[in-house]
């Protein structure tokens, strides 16, 4: 398989998901708004930072208001991480292999990627911000489906699932880092709200039932982070993800160097001690520390399959 | 209201189908009278069975305009044009006749230059030629050949007779259409496959794919052969894709390959540099290698003319077979046939005026509203004029052109290329077409059974050309004696 094709497959998986994390991690946010009490001050500028986008926004916006951070996270075309970046990303990388995936997955990613256009100035007010969200989502959710279950599971596809699992575990340990700015502050107002929150926050990755489920306790911000961080089996907690980054690049030839990468980064993550994580500056950190780890995978990914020159 | 042969009538052009209003040539009669049982609606249902097909099999062509790049559904008209087998035999025998002499002629010119030294091909022609590449004298192709995959524009005039009107030696294209046009009609039409014989064209991508392995400069059991394309914008895109999926081979893009130290051709996979034996590139010669030509070739791999004088891949077609197809030299082709293979042209020329003698080009000024002016080294029917429907000032426009640059055009009578009934709005209407058989040449020649038909939709239109509203038909090469 040609490493142009196989980088174009993992990147079109990636901008999907991104687009759909970005989309819960809005919907998140905007249920946090609503629910804080009034004497609470909510910064949305703190959204952006956690998605590295400070500077873009610095550059663009002058006042870092609701408006403006959700416009930017969800409609702006100067910032390479919002919904429509991500939506216009997957659908130049599923153009160009269009050969490798089913017609169907074609078709889909072209008609979100218009669906987003047509309706992203919508979606940044509070009114069609909901609806616009949840569309996306479905409709994501909808191709990896589709991926799911009329592609061959071939080296093709392992590079779906790689990329599609290593941005999802990026994209939950930024969501716990905006959970943990908003949450575990000492802030006494917010005692009484704090475990709705919480709930909020693993509603947003429809997490709710399976927390319930599998946790069996009242949610409480401790038992919210172990499960999102440490749970095998819930998809969308990280060290789930990267078991799945981690038998998809099992699949693949010369794979030495990104496996020993995948299995450092989800050692760290299933050997944190949570009770440690419990203030924001810490947890903060220690997520900084596994997404710079998951950032390494990535380029040793590229190196490895991506990017042969000559002396390869 | 079903169709009335009687009332088709083709204005005294030549029709592919009948001879005279109400009479169908020999080979057509089963499929005339089986169109006449059919009801409008039954036209009609066929029709859009044939669009949905297309659209369901995704075959597209894409057409540049100003807002990008769109895909377009390929243009089908669901009226087959046949033509009798026995004279299909004779076609043929031109054809490979013809391609056998070019490739001749190609490897004399980059090599001794006989043809030049005997005074029979002018050194003037070939010294003002675009397509002759000094990188590639002194080279010696596998079976001496370099056109592999040539396409011949032919078109029939008024008495019948078919002629050459051009040779595509660099990249041409439109074969994965005539397959897919087959594919299309059997959809459409499978009773008529039932009752005629119609020969068979699938056979093409393998033969495609055995001619390329034989060109492989490792004799191995399963060489390397991929399809290089210039990308998902080229308009040909399709083609390229869908060429190298029937053949099993992979499709790079320039980015795909590299030479190594070795000035062996690699490509880079997951599984880490394989090194390719063949590329069939569907890139144009300039944009190869920025080291030998334009250095700003996105498209290109650097170091690929190096690798391929040293022997270490094939390139097909070779660069620099297209010094074989410019409009000039086409002038020449009877006497390169006589001259290599010492026989008469099977299939004649079009009488071309080259406007680089004196003579000719007075005749031409003097005609221009006669003629059809070519440009030598454009394609796709674009810088063309065709003197009869040109207003006077399109005329004065190309007089100065011809005379500023004569090397660079040429001139042909304009032809009453024939007519094919073709379905518009649900009626037949004579249609003009051309045709473009493709013919491979290795160790052996193979000609497509028929090829691509191409007809201009347009009522009057002689452009048969899809970027300007042409569109396409299967083609039956059908067996009358059997």
């Amino acid at each position: 398989m040609l490493s142009r094709v196989a980088e174009r497959l993992y990147w079109m998986a990636r901008y999907i998901e991104r687009a759909e994390n970005t989309a819960r991690m809005v919907m998140a946010f905007s249920h946090l708004a609503l629910d804080m009490p009034r004497s609470v001050q909510l910064s949305w500028k703190s959204m952006v930072s956690t998605t590295g986008g400070d500077a873009a926004f610095d550059h663009h916006y002058q006042r870092d208001d609701e408006r403006n951070c959700v416009k930017f996270l969800l409609a702006d075309l100067d910032n390479p991480g919002s919904i429509m970046s991500s939506l216009s990303g997957a659908r130049e990388n599923v153009r160009t292999t269009r050969d490798l995936v089913p017609s169907e997955a074609w078709e889909s990613v072209n008609e979100l990627y218009l669906f987003g256009k047509a309706n992203a100035e919508a979606g940044v007010g509070k009114r069609g911000r909901y609806a616009f969200l949840s569309e996306i989502i479905s409709r994501c959710q909808q191709i990896t489906g589709l991926l799911a279950g009329t592609m061959s599971h071939d080296h093709a596809y392992d590079f779906i699932r790689a990329g599609r699992n290593l941005e999802r575990a990026d994209m939950s340990s930024r969501l716990l880092d905006v959970a943990g700015i908003g949450l575990l502050s000492k802030d006494e107002d917010m005692q009484p709200f704090e475990n709705l929150l919480w709930i909020n926050i693993l509603k947003s990755v429809s997490g709710f039932q399976m927390y319930r489920q599998h946790v069996r306790r009242r949610v409480n911000g401790a038992l919210v982070i172990q499960f999102l961080l440490q749970d095998k089996q819930f998809p969308r907690a990280i060290a789930h993800a990267l078991g799945e980054v981690e038998s998809s690049l099992a699949n693949l030839p010369r794979n030495e160097l990104p496996l020993r990468f995948i299995a450092q980064v989800k050692r760290h993550v299933l050997d944190a001690k949570v009770e440690t994580l419990l203030k924001p500056e810490e947890l903060h950190q220690f997520l900084d520390q596994i997404q710079m780890e998951m950032a390494e995978t990535h380029a040793s990914i590229a190196d490895n399959w991506f990017r042969l020159d000559r002396a390869a | 209201m079903s169709i009335d042969w009687k009332s088709y009538d083709p204005n005294g052009f030549y029709d592919e189908l009948i001879s005279s209003p109400g009479y169908p040539r020999a080979a057509a009669r089963t499929l005339t009278s089986y169109l006449r049982s059919l009801s409008d609606e039954e036209i009609h249902e066929r029709k859009a069975a044939a669009e949905h097909a297309i659209v369901e099999m995704g075959i597209t062509f894409t057409v540049y305009t100003e807002g990008g790049n769109i895909d377009r559904a390929w243009p089908f008209d669901i009226i087959p044009r046949i033509i009798p087998r026995k004279e299909w035999m004779r076609v043929e025998e031109g054809l490979k006749q013809r391609v056998t002499a070019l490739n001749l002629f190609i490897n004399d010119l980059y090599n001794e230059q006989k043809i030049v030294k005997d005074k029979v091909f002018p050194k003037e022609v070939l010294a003002q030629s675009k397509n002759f590449r000094e990188q590639c004298v002194g080279i010696q192709p596998a079976h001496g050949v370099w056109a592999h995959i040539c396409g011949s524009d032919l078109v029939r005039d008024k008495d019948g007779t078919l002629y050459v009107l051009e040779d595509n030696l660099r990249v041409p294209s439109g074969v994965s259409y005539m397959l897919e046009n087959r594919q299309v009609t059997k959809r459409v039409f499978p009773e008529l496959f039932e009752n005629y014989s119609i020969l068979p064209v699938d056979e093409y991508p393998s033969q495609l794919f055995d001619m390329l392995a034989s060109l492989s400069p490792r004799p191995l059991d399963y060489p390397e052969v991929v399809v290089l394309t210039p990308g998902i914008y080229n308009s040909a895109y399709f083609e390229h894709s869908f060429l190298a999926q029937r053949m099993g081979a992979e499709l790079v893009e320039g980015s795909d390959l590299l030479v190594g130290e070795d000035d062996c051709v690699y490509m880079r996979t997951i599984g880490g540099l394989e090194r390719v034996d063949v590329i069939y590139r569907r890139v144009d010669d300039l944009f190869l290698d920025p080291e030998a030509f334009n250095p700003d070739s996105m498209l290109g791999v650097p170091g690929l003319m190096r690798a391929w004088r040293k022997g270490n891949v094939a390139l097909a077609n070779a660069p620099g077979a297209g010094v074989a197809d410019d409009k000039v030299v086409y002038a020449f082709v009877p006497e390169i046939i006589r001259y290599y293979l010492d026989q008469d042209p099977i299939i004649p020329n079009v009488p071309t005026y080259r406007c680089m003698y004196p003579d000719e080009r007075e005749h031409v000024l003097k005609h221009l509203d006669e003629l059809v002016i070519k440009p030598a080294n454009e394609s796709g029917g674009y810088g063309m004029l065709i003197g009869p429907h040109a207003s006077k000032r399109q005329r004065a426009e190309f007089a100065d052109l011809i005379k500023k640059d004569p090397r660079n055009y040429i001139a042909q009578p304009t032809l009453a290329i024939s007519t094919t009934p073709t379905l518009c709005d649900g009626h037949l209407e004579p249609r003009h077409v051309d045709l473009r058989p493709f013919i491979l040449q290795g160790v052996r020649t193979d000609v497509t059974a028929g090829g691509l038909t191409r007809v201009a939709l347009r009522k009057g239109s002689l452009v048969v050309n899809s970027s300007q509203g042409g569109g396409s038909k299967d083609t039956w090469i059908v067996d009358t004696e059997s």
